[in-house]
């Protein structure tokens, strides 16, 4: 045991099959990528082709009515993205964020939660934030640099978008912990906090401070992973050695891999780790495998460095396609059910569109009057210096 | 009634001041929708789609394709209300935005439809500032302060929609609330504490901001002659962001030109007999199809030669002090692609048939244009050929991969006068040039490397020798 090769890839007598060896980086990228199935822990209850399919350990009782719901939240949020991203390429947001290809892993991850959960979203959490019953209009505001969001967090449940790389992960801790320390957790009463961070965040200090805080304190938190493949144009084998959900076993709590683009999938594993949660079970580690199938951000430009290859791959793993096929197979749905979901989508674009257009921009004694409750004679004369300044310009306060 | 309104460039990617018109994929009297792409342009980080804002009909293009654009300007006129009078409206003159970015800062300017147009444009300065327009239509108040013997102030107000045309300013206006003079943090503070009113001083610093200096000699001398600020070459040059391909290429192309001492040396070969064998194999049948080139003569020539020189395919591990000899040929080709330059592998080239290599070479070429190389296929070069010939150059003296010993730039082929047994014929004449890295490759390995090469081209039977 003296070469450093064994210090850098050491083989322990009982660990699993993933560490012990010694992969070479195809193996790596096979085992990580995966980008077929994702590898045979993945769950998954609906083929890309629509076929339902079992597990020995999740299944899921779904009616048509609550699987034509999530069919539409996964239309109407899709739309919402495209309908944003549009906006930023007409100049009207400063940056978006897409989550194209992450529908039914949010949706699902969203509809699994109770109206008593608490929710702490990075920045792509859009499709949350239309679960938690917040108006995608009140997304905008915070990409056009009006408004840091405007919804409550404790009324939606629903923490501020943050932009911080895996620095809500500690915000949730602390959160968990407290429901712990509150009783509120131990029986199906109980309350649970999903924190949702992607791959790229897992590399963070922070989300590795989070899962010792939560581990050693049973806080009722289930840490949801989106696996998107991409950390900007960093691809996941260049952030970890074994695969994502496998690392919660090195803190001490259950780790699953769930096919984040099956969105009955993802409901009946977060549903489980909640309930689990809630019942002092927790915490749990959730990698959605899933795939970004727009940039990182709009000022992003993934032809730079991932292949299109890829990308055709991961088309033909549609998240909403797959629950459409399935709809019309079992004849849960009909084309009146689908056009009525389009009317629904086009409505709502349009509702953003006049939104953002006629957003009011906020007045410049903003950045004064929203950092200190009570002003400062200094700022007091910085403001007025400020402010006097600014009148002097034609074209409205900007 | 039409109603005409004005698309402005977005700014799409958080700070970008301008972009490239690729492809219109529209044009004037086509019907658009909401959403509908319409345009495509190029900016320092990517290639974007634009959606259209308005359902209507397109009037007016407003920029070429490969014209660049300054964020905020009108890129396109669409009549939105196209079933209205007959009579259309001449759009509003546009200010296209000639390379050299002088265009008004449309931004914040409310557009025909009422509205404030856009968020952009809040990024980095290009240039000469540009500033809003005021509400008197005076323009702002010179940042000097110019005596009468002094030359004229210019400062930059863009009226718009009018082109920015530099104004002179005879004699300092003070405007209420308006302008404020340039200088950094703790100069203010020194004028501040020295109660000094910097509207009054005018600055020696660039671009005219106020200076330390400027500041003390006020208080040392009330009334001493401003420095005169001279006009600002800004709006005639165009700066654009050192980043992506251009940046890696910069990079790469300093350390290897600070690091390997660079020899090169050039050879003018006559290399009709290998474009007559070309001419033959591209008739043979197992040759159908296949995109024989003289790169690939040229490729297949180097493997050959490197073969007996393997110097040249060796690499210098300043680290372990060893030079590391390689006993495969990852051979670097070296193209221009839309996004710049790019250097893709052929893989274990020494293993491939000149039919083999030639298929490689197309390929790469192929995924190179399309944008499409990705990072993994640039790495491990051993040696590199950079084909300057496509570009009618005769020669050149080009830098070393870094990592790499060797480097050779293939010239234009062409017909010119060359003496063939004591006569003056017309054949096929190409210059090739060599650069190697001294440290690894000595005058006489390198020459050799370099006629073997040439030899090879001009007389392609001497690979039955090899």
């Amino acid at each position: 045991m003296s070469s450093p090769e064994q210090w850098t890839h050491p083989e322990p007598d009982a660990a699993p099959a993933a560490t012990a060896a010694k992969p070479t980086a195809e193996q790596v990228i096979a085992g990580l990528r995966a980008t077929d199935e994702g590898g045979a822990d993945l769950v998954q209850l609906l083929t890309p082709e629509g076929e339902r399919v079992t597990h020995p350990d999740f299944d899921i009782d779904i009616t048509a009515e609550e699987l034509r719901g999530l069919y539409r939240d996964m239309v109407l949020i899709r739309r919402v993205d495209r309908e944003a991203n549009a906006l930023q390429r007409k100049g009207q947001l400063g940056i978006w964020v897409p989550l194209l290809g992450q529908e039914a892993a949010q949706i699902g991850a969203g509809r699994a939660m109770r109206q008593t959960d608490m929710a702490f979203p990075s920045y792509r959490e859009h499709g949350i934030a239309w679960t938690r019953g917040i108006n995608p209009t009140e997304l905008l505001g915070i990409f056009r640099g009006t408004d840091q969001g405007t919804w409550d967090p404790v009324e939606k449940r629903f923490h501020p978008y943050t932009i911080v790389i895996g620095n809500q992960v500690l915000n949730a801790a602390g959160y968990a912990m407290g429901q712990k320390f509150d009783g509120k957790v131990g029986d199906d009463e109980g309350e649970a906090t999903m924190c949702f961070f992607g791959d790229g965040a897992t590399s963070q200090g922070d989300v590795h401070e989070g899962f010792v805080w939560a581990a050693v304190y049973d806080a009722p938190l289930v840490f949801f992973c989106q696996n998107n493949q991409w950390a900007i144009s960093e691809p996941t084998e260049r952030q970890s050695r074994l695969p994502l959900y496998q690392r919660a076993r090195g803190y001490g709590f259950p780790g699953i891999r769930v096919d984040g683009n099956d969105v009955l999938a993802t409901l009946a594993v977060t549903k489980w780790a909640l309930d689990e949660c809630r019942h002092g079970n927790g915490p749990i580690l959730i990698e959605a495998f899933t795939y970004r199938m727009d940039a990182h951000t709009t000022s992003d430009d993934p032809t730079r460095y991932r292949l299109s290859d890829e990308l055709e791959m991961w088309k033909l793993k549609d998240p909403i396609e797959r629950v459409k096929v399935y709809l019309v197979r079992q004849q849960w749905a009909d084309h009146e059910f689908f056009e009525s979901v389009e009317a629904d989508a086009d409505k709502l674009g349009e509702e953003l569109r006049e939104f953002c257009t006629n957003m009011p921009d906020p007045p410049a004694e903003r950045i004064f009057s929203n950092v200190y409750a009570e002003g400062s004679p200094v700022l007091d004369a910085q403001r007025d210096e400020f402010l006097d300044y600014v009148s002097g310009f034609a074209g409205g306060e900007h | 009634m039409p109603q005409y309104k004005q698309f402005p460039l977005p700014d799409t990617a958080e700070g970008l001041t301008e972009a490239d018109i690729l492809t219109w994929h529209v044009k004037p009297g086509d019907t658009v929708k909401v959403n509908q792409i319409i345009v495509e342009i190029e900016t320092a980080k990517a290639a974007v789609e634009l959606p259209c804002p308005w359902a209507g009909v397109v009037t007016e293009l407003l920029a070429e394709p490969g014209q660049t654009v300054e964020v905020g300007v009108p890129i396109i006129t669409i009549d939105t209300d196209p079933g209205g009078a007959a009579a259309p409206a001449p759009a509003p003159a546009p200010v296209a935005a000639e390379a050299n970015g002088t265009s008004s800062g449309k931004i914040g300017e409310e557009m025909p439809g009422g509205r404030i147009a856009t968020l952009v444009g809040y990024g980095p300065k290009s240039g000469t500032a540009k500033r809003r327009a005021r509400k008197d239509s005076a323009p702002a108040a010179a940042p000097v302060a110019a005596p009468a013997a002094a030359p004229a102030a210019v400062v930059v107000a863009p009226p718009a929609p009018a082109p920015v045309a530099p104004v002179v300013v005879a004699a300092p206006v003070r405007a209420p609330g308006g302008y404020v003079p340039l200088a950094k943090p703790p100069v203010r503070k020194l004028a501040k504490d020295l109660g000094v009113d910097l509207h009054a001083l005018a600055g020696s610093g660039p671009g005219g901001v106020i200076t330390r200096e400027d500041v003390e000699s006020a208080v040392a001398a009330p009334v001493a002659a401003p420095a005169a600020s001279s006009v600002d070459n800004g709006s005639r040059e165009r700066r654009v962001p050192i980043k992506g391909v251009r940046k890696a290429t910069a990079q790469a192309m300093v350390d290897s030109a600070f690091t390997a001492p660079h020899v090169t040396e050039f050879l003018t070969v006559d290399v009709t007999p290998m474009m007559e064998l070309r001419a033959r194999l591209k008739n043979a049948p197992e040759f159908r199809g296949v995109k024989l080139t003289p790169l690939a003569f040229c490729a297949k020539a180097i493997i050959l030669a490197a073969r007996r020189t393997p110097d040249v395919n060796a690499t210098w591990d300043a680290a372990a002090n060893e030079i590391v000899y390689k006993d495969y040929v990852h051979l670097g080709i070296a193209a221009a692609t839309p996004r710049g330059l790019v250097v893709p592998k052929v893989r274990d080239a020494d293993r491939m048939s000149l039919k083999e290599l030639a298929v490689a070479l197309d390929e790469l070429a192929t995924v190179a244009r399309e944008g499409k190389t990705s990072p993994a296929d640039m790495m491990n070069g051993t040696i590199t050929i950079t084909n300057v010939g496509v570009f009618g150059v005769d020669t050149g003296t080009p830098i070393l991969n870094p990592g790499e010993s060797a480097i050779l730039a293939l010239g234009a082929i062409r017909d010119m006068p060359w003496v063939v047994d004591g006569e003056i014929k017309i054949r096929k004449i190409c210059q090739l040039a060599l650069s190697f890295d001294h440290r690894v490759v000595d005058g006489q390995q390198g020459s050799q490397f370099l006629a073997d090469v040439g030899a090879l081209l001009a007389e392609p039977g001497i690979a039955m020798t090899y």
